[in-house]
């Protein structure tokens, strides 16, 4: 009798607020927002009043907005996934979702999205979780505003804050993305946007490009994770006014490049990285107006890293600056700006008037011989190095910058 | 040995050389400082000018003033005073002497600089502790060496030979040994080798204060977490004071048996 | 007053003094000759403590004085160069020899003796030989010990200085002191000395008083008394 009366009663109310708003809370209609979802039809809006939810697995199945407010926590009755997308033109607005167990098996995530378009996530909080934000086969969706904190201890045991795989169109703007794997992941996602988002202590890459094409991120700040940014077997993807901090670590860089082609590295800054750009496979490739500030490396230039373009930057107070190995005539260092370079202009153009090799002969025992760092600014080295500067031997005598800047380079930092 | 200590002091401190060397210091000072502009590098660019001159002066000082004391040094034993308190009076006269330029040499510059109220004070302080260890230290081999050879052509040519041997050889042989045993891992014998030599040692200690982009990599933080935590800080303190007890023990030794 | 026994010393392979035996007694002006390098000085400074014999023994009052240097206090010496801490002024040095000894002294008198009060304020680099030899004086005989050692006093000094010297020596041994010196001056010791210890490659060839020296060689001259011996000592 009383189910009865519920299914009367649920019929009411869904067909009295077709279009309209569902409100869940303590005292509103709806105790929880499975419930909610149940009645609501394509369209619909329900508010979420602030409050601890424990839901079973949340599936949307048509379009609606699930808006909090004053962000209410919502949680997972096995700590698994919290909600499932599977309609397009779906918000979820101002929700606190938290606390998704670790998984071998299954990706479980606080959102996930399959095959839909015209998604939005904003303004969330998401704690504690495995993979935060999910988008796979997904196209033409925003990811904005969302502040997303994993716990992950390794990366064997760790998912991404956002994840995209085989996506098109995703504009992932403003977000915090902290201590998981990857703060970012996109796999196989073209023409897409990151933008101004902060990404810090994740384990593995602030962000990672596997397989994307045609896509830009700029304005986000990489700090303290694994490596700043990983671009791996992708092609045309635009870096553009970035900030590389702190990637410090035995391994670590603000920007690892691998197999990578026709892409555009500019007016970021790379400050305090263990190695600031690693490029292998990496061609065709034009890196200019960048300040590297006290990096331990700023380039390392491996593999065959082919027709790259180095031009314009500011190497300011790294302790290496460049190095290389393999074949590396094709590529062009002209016009840098060089701290340790101690030439002289007597004509006035502003350029040194001999050439400034970057490469120095102690990089090259250290590469080799890591322990040889011990070394580092002690007066043997600079006479090592000062005596191969005289009289190359055993650095690469075509690898120079022809037209060494005198003074920093000036451009606009945004 | 107060008494000595005093009126070495006084000796020294008007010495022309100790003006020099004030002169020397003010001048290399300032003009880092100018060609730097920022605060940060001209104190890694000091570094150098530290680690490679403190022990030069120091060495040469040392063997001069050792040298031209020799006479007065005979009056004073055949006063009424211990001998361990002359020498020590003296040396102490010597290395505080020197300490004195270069902390007013290097201090003042970096005062007027503004260094007391910036974030690089405790930096600061790091190279001026290296640098007055390394007086400290140098002054003492030199002292020694001058004591011990009559001769001075033997003992400035000792003298120098150490000082070239610590800021220069030393470090050749530790590369050599490096790439030597380049299949093995050989960062603890880098550790204990740069342990042994308090130029290297003191290098690497202002090196892990205020240049940590010099330090990278698997190996810079081998190094870091053995030089960075209390233990290898404590461990490099005790290496310095060896370097610096252990030659007063052996000249305090050697002074008892000495004939002037 | 002191009483050398036994003593031997060697610098490397070059043996200095041979097996020495000497009493030295108050009220007495000594001289120590001998040609050079025949261990006058190493003789001198192991009476001082400055140079350690491998045998034998030297008794200050019948103590020994290895390692000691209180019985320095007892002792006044005159080093053979006068060379100084180059940037101290006169009165500095002064100082701190007092400084040093903590005993009464008279360096106001003995400044005014040799006329030195206008060099007072001059660091010491800035004084001729014979003015630092002077301080030097000065230095030795300020303080009123029982024995007195003297190197080379007379070097660099002018004639008025040396027959100030000299009166100041007769009124020290007036006082009953032990008053020891070297020199090559002839003259001088005949003058002024009332025993002659002669040293010779390190043994004592002659202990006597001038007197006894000259009447032993048949020579008038102590000049070519000393000659003599040298020559008998290698014939």
């Amino acid at each position: 009798m009383q189910r009865l009366l519920l299914i009367l009663f649920s019929l009411f109310i869904a067909y009295s607020t077709i279009g309209s708003e569902l409100r869940v809370g303590k005292n509103q209609v709806f105790h929880s927002i499975e419930m909610a979802l149940k009645m609501s039809q394509s369209g619909d809006t329900i508010f979420v009043e602030k409050g601890i939810y424990i839901e079973p697995n949340l599936l949307i199945q048509h379009p609606i907005s699930l808006i909090g407010i004053n962000y209410p926590t919502i949680e997972n009755n096995k700590q698994q996934e919290i909600i499932t997308v599977e309609s397009d033109s779906v918000s979820i607005i101002g929700l606190h979702l938290q606390n998704i167990k670790v998984s071998y098996i299954n990706d479980y995530a606080a959102i996930k999205v399959n095959r839909q378009k015209h998604c939005v996530f904003e303004n969330n909080r998401l704690e504690n979780t495995f993979f935060g934000i999910f988008l796979k086969h997904s196209k033409d969706c925003i990811i904005r505003n969302n502040y997303i904190k994993g716990n992950a201890k390794n990366e064997m045991s760790s998912g991404n804050a956002v994840h995209l795989w085989y996506c098109k169109n995703i504009l992932v703007e403003k977000n915090q993305a902290r201590n998981h794997r990857d703060g970012i992941y996109l796999e196989f996602v073209d023409n897409s946007i990151v933008k101004n988002n902060i990404v810090a202590d994740n384990i593995r890459y602030g962000l990672h490009f596997m397989f994307s094409d045609h896509d830009e991120y700029r304005g986000n700040t990489f700090r303290s994770n694994g490596a700043g940014v990983a671009v791996m077997f992708s092609k045309y993807i635009k870096m553009q006014n970035n900030h590389f901090e702190f990637n410090w670590g035995s391994a670590s860089y603000g920007l690892l490049l691998k197999d990578i082609t026709d892409s555009e590295i500019t007016n970021n800054i790379f400050k305090q990285n263990t190695i600031a750009i690693y490029m292998e496979g990496a061609n065709r490739v034009d890196i200019h107006k960048n300040e590297f500030n006290s990096n331990g490396w700023a380039m390392k230039i491996y593999g065959s890293s082919m027709y790259n373009k180095i031009n314009q930057n500011n190497f300011l107070n790294n302790s290496f600056e460049l190095g290389v190995s393999g074949k590396s005539e094709s590529n062009n260092f002209d016009g840098n700006y060089w701290s340790s370079h101690t030439g002289y202009d007597l004509n006035k153009d502003g350029t040194a008037d001999i050439p400034y090799r970057p490469v120095k002969l102690f990089s090259r025992i250290i590469s080799r011989i890591p322990s040889t760092s011990i070394l580092m600014r002690s007066l043997l080295i600079d006479i090592i190095d000062f005596a191969e500067k005289v009289n190359p031997v055993l650095t690469p005598d075509n690898l120079k910058d022809h037209r060494p800047s005198m003074k920093i380079i000036d451009y606009d930092k945004n | 040995m107060l008494k000595i200590f005093k009126y070495s002091l006084f000796d020294l401190i008007r010495s022309n050389w100790s003006i020099a060397y004030l002169a020397f210091y003010l001048m290399v000072s300032s003009s880092i400082i100018y060609m730097n502009g920022d605060i940060t590098k001209s104190i890694i660019s000091m570094m150098n000018v530290i680690l490679l001159l403190i022990p030069l002066v120091a060495t040469v000082f040392g063997a001069i003033y050792m040298y031209n004391s020799r006479e007065f040094t005979e009056l004073l034993l055949s006063q009424p005073i211990k001998r361990k308190s002359i020498f020590l009076g003296q040396y102490f006269g010597l290395a505080v002497s020197l300490s004195l330029s270069f902390i007013l040499g290097v201090g003042l510059p970096f005062i007027i600089r503004g260094i007391i109220t910036s974030p690089e004070l405790s930096n600061f302080l790091v190279l001026i502790g290296v640098g007055l260890i390394l007086n400290f230290i140098f002054s003492l081999l030199s002292f020694m060496v001058a004591l011990r050879f009559e001769n001075r052509i033997k003992g400035f040519g000792l003298s120098l030979f150490i000082w070239l041997f610590m800021s220069i050889i030393y470090d050749g042989i530790l590369l050599l040994i490096l790439i030597w045993f380049e299949s093995y891992p050989t960062e603890n014998l880098a550790i204990t080798l740069t342990l042994m030599n308090p130029i290297d040692l003191g290098r690497v200690l202002i090196m892990l204060f205020l240049d940590t982009s010099a330090l990278m990599g698997y190996t810079g933080a081998v190094f870091y977490n053995f030089f960075g935590v209390w233990q290898g800080i404590l461990l490099s303190i005790a290496a310095l004071s060896v370097w610096l007890l252990f030659p007063i023990y052996i000249l305090l030794r050697y002074i008892k048996k000495k004939d002037f | 007053m002191i009483r050398i026994e036994n003593l031997s010393k060697a610098y490397h392979k070059n043996q200095v003094l041979k097996d020495v035996n000497i009493k030295l007694d108050s009220n007495k002006i000594i001289a120590i000759l001998g040609p050079n390098g025949s261990g006058k000085t190493t003789l001198i400074k192991s009476i001082l403590g400055l140079v350690i014999a491998q045998e034998g023994d030297v008794k200050f009052n019948d103590q020994s004085i290895v390692g000691e240097w209180e019985y320095r206090k007892q002792i006044s010496y005159l080093p053979q160069i006068a060379r100084f801490p180059e940037n101290l002024k006169v009165l500095e040095l002064i100082a701190l020899v007092k400084d040093i000894r903590q005993q009464e002294a008279r360096d106001n008198e003995l400044i005014q003796y040799f006329g030195l009060e206008n060099e007072l304020k001059k660091p010491l680099r800035n004084l001729s030989g014979g003015t630092r030899q002077k301080v030097n004086m000065v230095l030795a005989f300020m303080f009123d010990s029982p024995v007195i050692i003297l190197d080379e006093p007379t070097v660099g000094l002018d004639p008025v200085a040396i027959s100030r010297f000299k009166e100041l020596l007769e009124r020290e041994k007036a006082k009953g002191k032990l008053i020891i010196f070297t020199t090559h001056i002839m003259s001088l010791v005949q003058e002024i000395s009332d025993e002659i210890i002669f040293l010779l490659e390190g043994d004592i060839y002659f202990q006597g008083s001038v007197q006894d020296l000259i009447n032993q060689n048949g020579s008038t001259k102590l000049e070519s008394a000393i000659t003599n011996l040298i020559e008998n000592s290698h014939a």
